[in-house]
């Protein structure tokens, strides 16, 4: 997107604006519009609200990304078990079905906010939304969203988050950020979890990984780490402590805007 | 598969363009996608039919253009096409690069036919008036 002015117009598509471009006739009898937006302009205008609010309160959102079963929930435990006791979590959680990865996260007496999809692959910016309206955001530093478990899906929809951190883990092979480019390439942080299994699955070459994501341009940093034997896990503690102050500088020198609610419903926001 | 999200939320912005210009049906939509962008074009398609059933934009012809991959190379500055996994500069093969095209997903226009069917009329009583 455009910085200057928002709109979508790059390199690939303004050869079609240009006068004798595919988008620059119009047919007789018929009115051409010319339109350049994003197909999710709607999602990612709430996700920007939502971006809004977090910042608001001076809370950093990261969106947690991988496969089923990478090891996000157990990330997240062990990250309250030995996060700063002074930064304060709530989760919100993302699954098709079942309460089970909230219930896992409120038993080390953390706020977690379950969303049922359904039969959707992916969180949008509206149900962020929707949870945002059960939690009091004004309590927390930093609020961690659970992404469904899904390489594809949820790589399309902004949400609101300030940071996107992908979790790679051993059992799933090295070249998942080859096979699987949108979503890696949208990484701030790349985790290669369950790091405790790289002795016995020793074809994970956590360096080819590295390649596969130089080869998408990446310049996200990459963590080795395991939620069961803590390896690791102080690096990411480093990290997460690193991007809250960060946030607080930016938002020092850009505040968040008071925005009057351009909601269509009344609504009270916790 | 997200496209069917994606393509509701197509026909939402296509039914308020078409509301704004008072527009009785649209007869063609072009979007834009690259590979990058994470949305497959052919399930877009298919999802059409399913997401425009009783909006203005059921039976409308929806073209898609295909945006390629192009990357800037941060070190020589050379612009070349790429593969979506492959983001390396053609010229040099330096891996740091700069993405110019490839991760779009957008709506670039619409044809709207406008109800217009009164003023035809009006033109075709005052050309039988002149001819009689």
């Amino acid at each position: 997107m455009c910085d200057t002015c928002g709109c979508n117009i790059t390199h690939g598509n303004e050869n079609f604006i240009k006068p004798g471009g595919k988008l620059h006739k119009t047919q007789s009898g018929k009115e051409a519009i010319t339109v350049l937006h994003s197909l999710l302009s709607e999602n990612d205008h709430t996700a920007k609200h939502n971006r809004n609010h977090f910042d608001q309160h001076q809370v950093l959102a990261i969106n947690l990304m991988s496969s089923p079963g990478a090891g996000k929930t157990a990330l997240l435990e062990a990250t309250i078990q030995q996060l700063d006791k002074n930064i304060k979590i709530a989760v919100i959680e993302g699954d098709l079905e079942t309460e089970n990865d909230a219930e896992r996260i409120r038993q080390h007496g953390v706020e977690a906010i379950q969303i049922s999809t359904g039969s959707a692959c992916h969180l949008d910016a509206h149900m962020i939304h929707q949870a945002l309206h059960n939690l009091d955001l004004s309590k927390f530093d930093i609020v961690f969203i659970e992404n469904v478990g899904n390489l594809v899906c949820p790589a399309s929809f902004d949400l609101g988050q300030h940071l996107n951190v992908t979790l790679l883990s051993v059992p799933e092979g090295d070249d998942k950020p080859a096979k699987y480019p949108v979503m890696f390439r949208k990484s701030d942080l790349v985790l290669i979890s369950k790091s405790d299994l790289l002795p016995i699955l020793d074809d994970f070459k956590p360096e080819r990984a590295r390649r596969y994501l130089q080869d998408i341009a990446s310049t996200a940093p990459i963590l080795e780490l395991s939620s069961k034997n803590k390896q690791g896990m102080s690096a990411w503690l480093d990290w997460i402590q690193q991007q809250i102050s960060l946030r607080q500088q930016h938002l020092l020198q850009h505040p968040a805007t008071s925005e009057n609610h351009s909601h269509e419903h009344e609504h009270h926001h916790a | 598969m997200h496209e069917l999200a994606i393509c509701q939320s197509l026909i939402s912005q296509v039914e308020n363009i078409a509301l704004e210009h008072q527009a009785k049906s649209v007869s063609l939509i072009v979007i834009g996608i690259g590979p990058l962008s994470g949305v497959e074009a052919q399930l877009l398609k298919n999802a059409y039919p399913v997401a425009s059933a009783g909006s203005v934009a059921e039976n409308t012809q929806l073209v898609i253009e295909y945006l390629p991959v192009k990357v800037k190379c941060n070190e020589c500055g050379c612009e070349s096409e790429a593969l979506p996994n492959k983001l390396i500069c053609k010229q040099c093969g330096n891996w740091q690069t700069s993405l110019l095209s490839g991760d779009e997903l957008l709506l670039m226009s619409v044809e709207l036919e406008k109800d217009d069917t009164l003023d035809d009329t009006a033109n075709d009583a005052s050309a039988n008036a002149n001819i009689h």
